[in-house]
């Protein structure tokens, strides 16, 4: 018998008893996936890999990393210039938090796109954005680990948020910070749930696969496969693709890691948190600025709170409120269109939300605002009514190929 | 195909180029910094070492009665290329207080080698009442800490200038370059300082240059390495990048030709 032969019969014999490799085999290997995804369809399997990459990066410097209001900061230092290559792990997990919300994001405006949350993919889309909820907490809450000035202002802050709620606003405050000011208190659960959330997420993530692989990926021309000629399998074709768009991502994420390692994050902290010293503008990380641009155009707030948490809920309502029949925005003359204002209008929120409220800064705030509710809770609704589609071709090779054709003549 | 490809790369490429505009003027730059170049900028940049050097001297010889620098070991003085004597020999020039002992006491030492450097006050509280009610910061991150860190560094030492007419000169000093003008500190360096053990001469704009190398340093005291992997890794990774596009071409074509 050759070694070959013993490996693959225990493979067989786990595989009978617990088929793990079968079901990789299932949803890795020979999983059928449409024949026409483009570079958009790159990114979900990058936010698994930042995932991944946090988590690792994460746990080593948990090895080191000292939750206390007096230690933490000086830790941090610890990690950046004793431990080995600490300052590698701690720099590629701050801007991988960053990555991570880049490609989720585009990987979220991939779906908007492409109407990837209609029937029969609801449940896929609502999993991504409880990933996406989690992902901020964790995010938040990591920011304020190294407890520097940004640290210690930014929970200050968004605690503070909850005293909004009518009567049992101040209770609730007092009960998460566990005393009556962010203090060591509020850093030790911070630590616990940071370290806690990134294995819910693997959870959700799990969902998120087996709500996909259930009924397989759209495409972009948004129509169900209608067979085997539609379909290759993910391995090869996906394989590589995903691997050398991850090589592409990740050689941008090391030259950030590398050459400009503090560019996204905020100098204030690397100044040790002062209860006393109020820094002159309080931002949060660029990935929660458009959020934080709708928090304050609402003059109330209560109200501010209440339109930056629907700015993620109304997400919820999408496969609803769109009343589109067809998916692909490639075939939806006027919706492709107004798109791209939801894009520009999320740009201008995170530019508002990242300068002072003052001046025009305010009014642009208000009317992006506006523009964002409007555009999912009104326009949507109506467009999906008034539009007249374009034809959708009848399947996805015969268009795939025809398009093949004509590239051919023309090039000719 | 590829032409469109790149098309639409260049459009990425020009968002994003949008978003780092738009993130950048939210920054905020309200006065424009000396523009200075240092041996340190750029992908290949270094620290200059005998720069450096001297601008430890600038820390020891002036800084160091106020500011801090205690993340900084005297061990690490090893990078600027001292020896393990030389370094015992400044290190054992400061006292620091340790135990207690076997008696309870604490008691003075002088510092060794592994040993921070000293703190200039013994609290907090102290170091605020001996400058008028502001505390020098530490200066460890203090490149870090700013916007344009040392740029920042280099044109407030350099910024120091009489105050206009229109400023209450009670609580401070006027420094072009600090927000809100008027700073606590008073001018530390207006050349000849100190006498630069190299024989380098001191002036004005060599102190601050020094004194901002040797701060960079404290910053980023990987700097020098993490930009030497940062090269290795990155040509690396260009490489398997387009090796990965050329398999990915080559594993599509059959999909792309419609053959399967
Ligand atoms: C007489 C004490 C004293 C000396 C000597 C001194 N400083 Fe300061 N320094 C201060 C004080 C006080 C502040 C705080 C200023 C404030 O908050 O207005 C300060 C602040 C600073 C800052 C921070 C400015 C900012 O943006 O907040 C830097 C940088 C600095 N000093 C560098 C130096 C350097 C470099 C030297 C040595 C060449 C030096 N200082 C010598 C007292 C001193
Ligand atoms: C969803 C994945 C995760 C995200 C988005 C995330 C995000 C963040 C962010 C933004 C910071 C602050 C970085 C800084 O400014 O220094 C941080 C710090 C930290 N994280 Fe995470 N993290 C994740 C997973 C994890 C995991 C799984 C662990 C531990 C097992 C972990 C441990 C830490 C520690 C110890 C710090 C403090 C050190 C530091 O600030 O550099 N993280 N995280």
């Amino acid at each position: 018998m050759t070694k070959k032969e013993i490996g693959s019969r225990l493979i067989d014999w786990i595989d009978y008893r617990l088929p793990i490799f079968s079901s990789i085999k299932h949803s890795l290997v020979d999983y059928p996936t449409p024949r026409n995804l483009n570079y958009w369809w790159n990114f979900g399997s990058l936010a698994g890999f930042f995932l991944v990459l946090q988590i690792i990066t994460g746990v080593v410097l948990a090895m080191h990393y000292n939750p206390s209001a007096e230690g933490a900061f000086a830790s941090i230092e610890h990690i950046m210039r004793n431990v080995n290559y600490g300052w590698l792990i701690r720099y590629a997990h701050m801007n991988g938090a960053s990555f991570f919300f880049i490609v989720v994001y585009i990987h979220i405006f991939r779906g908007l796109y492409y109407g990837s949350y209609k029937s029969p993919r609801e449940l896929l889309w609502w999993f991504g954005l409880i990933i996406l909820l989690l992902m901020m907490a964790t995010a938040f809450m990591g920011y304020v680990l190294p407890w520097g000035q940004m640290s210690f202002w930014a929970a200050t802050v968004i605690t503070n948020l909850f005293s909004a709620i009518p009567v049992i606003g101040d209770g609730i405050v007092n009960w998460l910070l566990g005393g009556f000011a962010v203090d060591d208190a509020l850093l030790k659960r911070f630590y616990a749930l940071h370290y806690l959330f990134p294995f819910l997420i693997v959870g959700f993530v799990i969902l998120h696969i087996s709500a996909l692989h259930t009924h397989g990926s759209n495409n972009p021309l948004g129509i169900d496969s209608g067979g085997p000629q539609d379909s290759i399998s993910f391995h090869p074709y996906y394989t590589i693709k995903d691997l050398f768009g991850l090589s592409f991502v990740l050689t941008i994420f090391f030259l950030v890691v590398f050459y400009a390692p503090d560019y996204l994050g905020h100098p204030d902290n690397y100044i040790p948190a002062d209860s006393l010293k109020t820094p002159a503008h309080i931002v949060p990380e660029w990935y929660f600025l458009p959020f934080y641009g709708i928090l304050r155009a609402i003059p109330d707030k209560l109200g501010g709170v209440v339109a930056m948490v629907s700015a993620i809920f109304v997400l919820f309502l999408l496969p609803w409120l769109d009343t589109s029949k067809v998916k692909s925005a490639t075939f939806r003359p006027i919706y492709k269109k107004i798109y791209w204002l939801l894009v520009v209008d999320v740009v201008v929120l995170t530019w508002v939300g990242g300068n002072p409220p003052e001046g025009y800064f305010i009014l642009i705030g208000r009317i992006a605002t506006i523009y964002y509710f409007s555009h999912i809770l009104i326009l949507m609704p109506i467009i999906g009514f008034l539009e007249k589609p374009k034809k959708l071709p009848s399947s996805i090779a015969g268009t795939v190929l025809k398009q093949k054709r004509e590239n051919v003549d023309n090039n000719v | 195909m590829f032409s469109k490809f790149f098309i639409r790369f260049l459009f990425y490429i020009f968002s994003i180029y949008f978003l780092y505009i738009s993130l950048s003027f939210s920054a905020g730059k309200s006065f424009e910094l000396y523009d200075i170049k240092f041996s340190f900028d750029g992908i290949f940049g270094t620290f200059d070492k005998p720069s450096a050097r001297r601008g430890l001297q600038i820390y020891r010889e002036v800084c160091s009665g106020c500011h801090g620098l205690k993340f900084i070991a005297y061990r690490n003085l090893t990078s600027l290329g001292y020896s393990r004597e030389e370094i015992k020999n400044i290190a054992s020039e400061y006292e620091i207080e340790d135990g207690p002992n076997s008696e309870g006491e604490m008691y003075l030492r002088p510092a060794v080698s592994s040993d921070n450097f000293i703190d200039p006050y013994a609290n907090i509280n102290m170091a605020k009442f001996m400058n008028n009610g502001a505390a020098p910061p530490d200066l460890s991150l203090i490149v870090k800490a700013r916007n344009y860190g040392s740029k920042y560094v280099y044109s407030l030492l350099m910024g120091y200038k009489d105050i206009p007419d229109n400023f209450d000169s009670l609580n401070g000093y006027y420094n072009k370059f600090y927000p809100g003008h008027i700073i606590a500190m008073p001018q530390p360096l207006y050349g000849d300082d100190v006498e630069y053990l190299d024989g380098t001469i001191s002036s004005l704009e060599q102190e601050v240059i020094d004194i901002t190398t040797f701060l960079t340093w404290t910053s980023h005291p990987e700097m020098v390495d993490r930009k030497k992997m940062g090269f290795k890794v990155l040509v690396f990774l260009i490489f398997m990048t387009g090796l990965l596009f050329l398999s990915y071409k080559k594993i599509w074509k059959p999909v792309k030709d419609g053959s399967i």
